[in-house]
């Protein structure tokens, strides 16, 4: 039994041993085929995956550059970029927005105000990857979040450099603002091409210079080859192509006068533009009231933009640049300008003043401002006391059309072209202009309220100013420009803007003499500005106007005193100095403050004092300063 | 028979402690071993803690292979039945009252601790069938192959339900070597072999959703690059881009940017591979190919029946984790949860391979008793 056992058991053994055999030669065919995928993966397809090793690994991330600075023509900053920290979150990795902003609120403060702020540039940037919650965060916040920084993902705190405004209102008005990219913007930037040098930046300028000068300030993005992990988390930097800062700006501007014409317009609205006739640069800009550009930069919250946007007083207008004011008496230089040039009037050329005047056939009489009128009037003498007749007459003889052509040459009726964006073209009436617009014809009665100023006739503070220079500079002109040169990041290599006069008025020197002559004699005693001319080191040339804001009937009188504020007449003043050698002209418009010479033209002397004579203004104009009349 | 000398003492901790221990079988483990605990160390890079874990682990799973050593082939026979019943026991218990952890029924909780059963069948299957196989030894009729084949079914279907396809496929795979080994006729198997791929639509059927996509992610991982695929696709890479030479150690980026998941566990191949490329994963094969090789030349060499289908059974068993787990990461098998022997890191898994080895060091060391 035992025997038969162990031949069995041999038989068995033998058995055994081929099919242990059997199996190893599977293992060894099995590790085989391994090694064969191995090799395959490893030696033959190993540059494809090493490719795909490396594309895991490195992500390209764009360098946002560094923007332009602007400065004024003295150097001072007007906007600059500080470093600060954000609190963004990333909206595809952050399941609840709500949530996870309630959780922060418990470590950093975020107000009402940052929620819908936050909230509105969710539905204004769709196309950005992250928002901030926060902006402006202190060290200590930072360090409060980065401890808690694990439990928020899609949460980030990022170091990024700020644009600040440090004068805030002063130069809101030129320099304007910038403000996330939105989606409009991002459309505008894809029709333009240019979504790729926008790569990795979130803001762009909307309003101003920031705006008109994007391209120069912007910069060029570089581009950093970056290793993340497979969260996407960035570890470090391993090569990069520095972004190209933008360009910066520097202004013709000058932040102390402007500093000194905003003061001396005290609590009144409205705008001054002041130009250096030789170059066209303009040296101060004003619209009053402005506003605090630094608002708009992370995007304004809901509340405050209201209050901004409904404000009665408006200080997101731009009044230097797009309000539109009738001329009043300011167009009177223009006019008599147009008569001589024309052969309409000579200098010795009298009228006798009724106060008021009269068209054969017509019923109406249009009035002069001084009641009973100026006696005997020529040339010289309507300038200084604004005759209002004097201009009637002289409308009447030239015509629409002349007049619409002659003052076409200073720039009224068109844009001037300066360099900021949303420029209004105001308006300068024509027979063509009337038959487009209202379908009627001219009718003489129209021409005759144009020749004061009045009727369809519009102008920007701006214009007045631009037209103002011309005249100045003894009809050559320049193109108003705020920005004197754009400074090369790199190179430094420095860009004029606008060094070459645009054409030249031809203009006969002894009729501009005469005109010129008139201008001054308005701001010494016995013109409408005498008191704000009174005292003065220097001489300087000016016109006063006034702006009617609501018709009077026919036999009204005007009574300031009755009239409520926002219906009282608009000041203006155009003037430059010192008349010699003018280095600096003005348009100036005070909303609702009554006669040009009452509040306008003080204003005017007073920046001039600083400009020309280096007189700091004590105080600003008040209300009852000095009552020239128009 | 007189006085033990200082000599008698020193020969008898040497056989004690000493030649219980197979030399070339442990020292290519110890090989396996360190290379397995230098990539965890890369792997878990940050994380030391996971590296003396692991040492802790394999000085358990020394001690108890050492211990399993000890014991005699035959005290192992004895106790197969109680094993397996217990096993079996445990694995009802566990459809009936088991813990769900990630939708499968996997665990026991005893209160102290939870244990996974499915585990030491790994062990128990083998082990029940030898000694079956040893006592029909030289008359095996086919009743007896069919009794055979229920005691391989009932916990192979008891663990495919819970469900845990991958035990349940090494469960099966260690019982059908004892099968194959004993000498299921060749008709038998072949006719299996086409029965087994003539019901594969049934097992389609039969498979759970997330079963059926590891299968498809294998046949194209890009249809879920970011899901079941993920794991697939990266693991894959990080191979592919080891390449001929490696990255060298604990330069992967794969594996140090964490793109590799599971990088500790089932998928440290892929950081080995990485990091020491072909030729490391050479290297590899040929250790696993030696231990493989020692374990059946003792499996050749062995005393009984019972003990030469258990050698050969947990050799063979050895193998099919190495090539179910390599072939998984390198993207030529479904994605199923078995650890690489040795290398990944794991307490449980450490423990059944020492004890595997401690069963064929005790088979070793006893074949010259019995024979003569």
């Amino acid at each position: 039994m035992r025997g038969t056992h162990f031949g069995n058991g041999n038989q068995d053994l033998k058995r055994f041993q081929v099919r242990l055999g059997i199996a190893g030669f599977c293992v060894v065919a099995a590790f085989g085929a391994l090694f064969a995928r191995f090799f395959f993966l490893q030696v033959v397809q190993h540059d494809y995956y090493h490719t795909k090793a490396e594309d895991n690994r490195i992500a390209i991330v764009p360098v946002a550059p560094n923007r332009g600075l602007i400065l004024d023509r003295n150097g001072v900053v007007l906007a600059r970029n500080d470093s600060a920290y954000t609190l963004e979150i990333y909206r595809n990795r952050v399941d609840d927005l709500e949530a996870t902003i309630a959780e922060l609120a418990q470590i950093v403060e975020i107000t009402p105000r940052d929620r819908k702020r936050f909230k509105r540039m969710l539905e204004e940037s769709k196309g950005a990857d992250s928002l901030p919650i926060r902006s402006k965060l202190t060290d200590e916040e930072v360090a409060k979040f980065s401890a808690q920084a694990y439990r928020f993902p899609g949460v980030e705190v990022k170091a990024r450099l700020f644009r600040q405004y440090p004068l805030t209102d002063l130069t809101a008005h030129a320099v304007g603002y910038i403000g996330r990219i939105n989606d409009r913007d991002v459309e505008r930037l894809e029709e333009e091409g240019l979504t790729a040098k926008y790569k990795g930046s979130d803001h762009i300028g909307k309003v101003g210079l920031e705006a008109s000068y994007e391209h120069a300030l912007h910069g060029t993005p570089g581009v950093a080859q970056v290793e993340i992990d497979a969260g996407g988390r960035p570890l470090r930097t391993l090569s990069q192509t520095p972004a190209v800062a933008g360009n910066n700006l520097v202004l013709t501007l000058d932040t102390k006068l402007q500093k000194v014409a905003e003061d001396v317009f005290g609590e009144f609205r409205g705008a001054l533009v002041a130009i250096e006739p030789a170059t066209g640069g303009v040296l101060a800009f004003v619209s009053k009231p402005g506003y605090d550009p630094n608002l708009f930069i992370d995007g304004i919250d809901p509340q405050t933009w209201d209050s901004l946007n409904n404000n009665p007083d408006h200080p997101l207008n731009n009044r230097a640049l797009t309000g539109t004011y009738p001329l009043g008496s300011t167009i009177k230089p223009f006019m008599a300008l147009a008569g001589l040039e024309l052969g309409k009037r000579t200098p010795e050329h009298t009228i006798s003043d009724p106060g008021s005047f009269g068209l054969p056939g017509v019923a109406h009489r249009w009035r002069d401002w001084k009641p009973g009128g100026h006696g005997s009037v020529n040339l010289h003498k309507s300038i200084v006391i604004s005759c209002d007749t004097y201009y009637y007459g002289l409308g009447n003889d030239l015509g629409i059309d002349n007049i619409h052509s002659f003052l076409s040459h200073f720039g009224f009726g068109q844009k001037t072209g300066i360099d900021i964006d949303g420029e209004k073209p105001g308006l300068l009436p024509s027979q063509e202009w009337k038959m487009k617009r209202f379908k009627q014809k001219w009718y003489a009665g129209d021409t005759i309220s144009v020749s004061i100023g009045q009727g369809y006739n519009l102008a920007t503070p701006l214009q007045l100013a631009f037209a103002t220079a011309i005249v100045a500079n003894d009809g050559v002109v320049y193109k108003p420009h705020i920005v004197r040169y754009v400074e090369d990041s790199r190179t430094g290599e420095r860009r004029e803007v606008e060094p070459e006069p645009l054409r030249k008025v031809k203009l006969n020197p002894k009729w501009l003499q005469i005109v010129k002559q008139a201008m001054v004699d308005v701001t010494k005693p016995g013109g409408t500005a005498g008191r704000a001319g009174m005292g003065a080191t220097y001489n300087f040339a000016g016109k006063t106007g006034t702006a009617q804001v609501i018709g009077m009937k026919q036999g009204e009188r005007y009574d300031e005193k009755k009239i409520a504020e926002r219906f009282r007449d608009h000041a203006l003043f155009i003037a430059y100095a010192p008349a010699e050698k003018p280095t600096i002209a003005l348009g100036i418009l005070v909303e609702n403050a009554g006669h040009g010479g009452s509040v306008a033209a003080p204003i005017a002397r007073k920046v001039f004092d600083y400009y020309v004579a280096g007189i700091r203004p004590a105080s600003p104009v008040s209300a009852d300063e000095a009552a020239d009349s128009d | 028979m007189t006085s033990i000398t200082a000599n008698d003492v020193a020969l008898g901790l040497k056989e004690r402690f000493v030649d219980s221990i197979d030399g070339p079988l442990f020292s290519i483990a110890l090989l396996i071993l360190a290379l397995g605990l230098a990539t965890l160390y890369s792997a878990a890079y940050g994380n030391p803690a996971r590296v003396t874990g692991q040492l802790a682990n394999v000085g358990v799973a020394v001690l108890i292979m050492w211990l399993v050593a000890q014991v005699q082939p035959q005290t192992l026979a004895r106790l197969a039945v109680p094993i397996y019943v217990v096993g079996v026991g445990l694995l009802v218990a566990v459809a009936l009252f088991g813990e769900i952890v990630n939708g499968a029924r996997r665990w026991l909780d005893l209160g102290v601790t939870r244990i996974q059963p499915s585990e030491m069948m790994k062990i128990a299957m083998p082990l029940m069938l030898a000694w079956f196989f040893q006592r029909r030894e030289g008359q095996l009729g086919w009743q007896d192959w069919l009794a055979a084949g229920v005691l391989f079914a009932v916990p192979v279907a008891l663990i495919a339900k819970q469900p845990d396809l991958g035990t349940a496929l090494l469960v099966a795979a260690a019982g059908f070597y004892v099968i194959f080994l004993a000498g299921l006729s060749w008709k038998v198997l072949i006719g299996g072999a086409i029965a087994g791929a003539a019901s594969l639509p049934l097992v389609w059927s039969m498979l759970h959703d997330y079963q059926r996509k590891r299968v498809l992610t294998l046949i194209d991982p890009t249809t879920d690059p970011l899901g079941a695929g993920y794991h697939i696709i990266q693991s894959t890479i990080a191979v592919g881009s080891g390449g001929s030479m490696g990255k060298g150690w604990l330069q992967g980026t794969q594996t140090h940017l964490e793109f590799i998941p599971e990088r500790t566990t089932d998928f440290i191949f892929a950081v080995y591979s990485e990091e020491f490329g072909l030729l490391g994963n050479g290297a590899l094969l040929v250790l696993y190919l030696l231990l493989i090789a020692r374990g059946m030349v003792i499996a050749a060499n062995a005393a009984t029946l019972f003990q030469r289908l258990l050698a050969g059974a947990i050799v063979l068993s050895f193998f099919t984790y190495c090539f179910v787990n390599m072939g998984m990461v390198s993207g030529i098998l479904p994605v199923v949860g078995v650890p690489l022997p040795l290398v990944s890191y794991g307490g449980t898994a450490m423990v059944t391979l020492f004890t595997g080895i401690g069963i064929l060091m005790s088979i070793q060391r006893n074949r010259k008793l019995v024979q003569t």
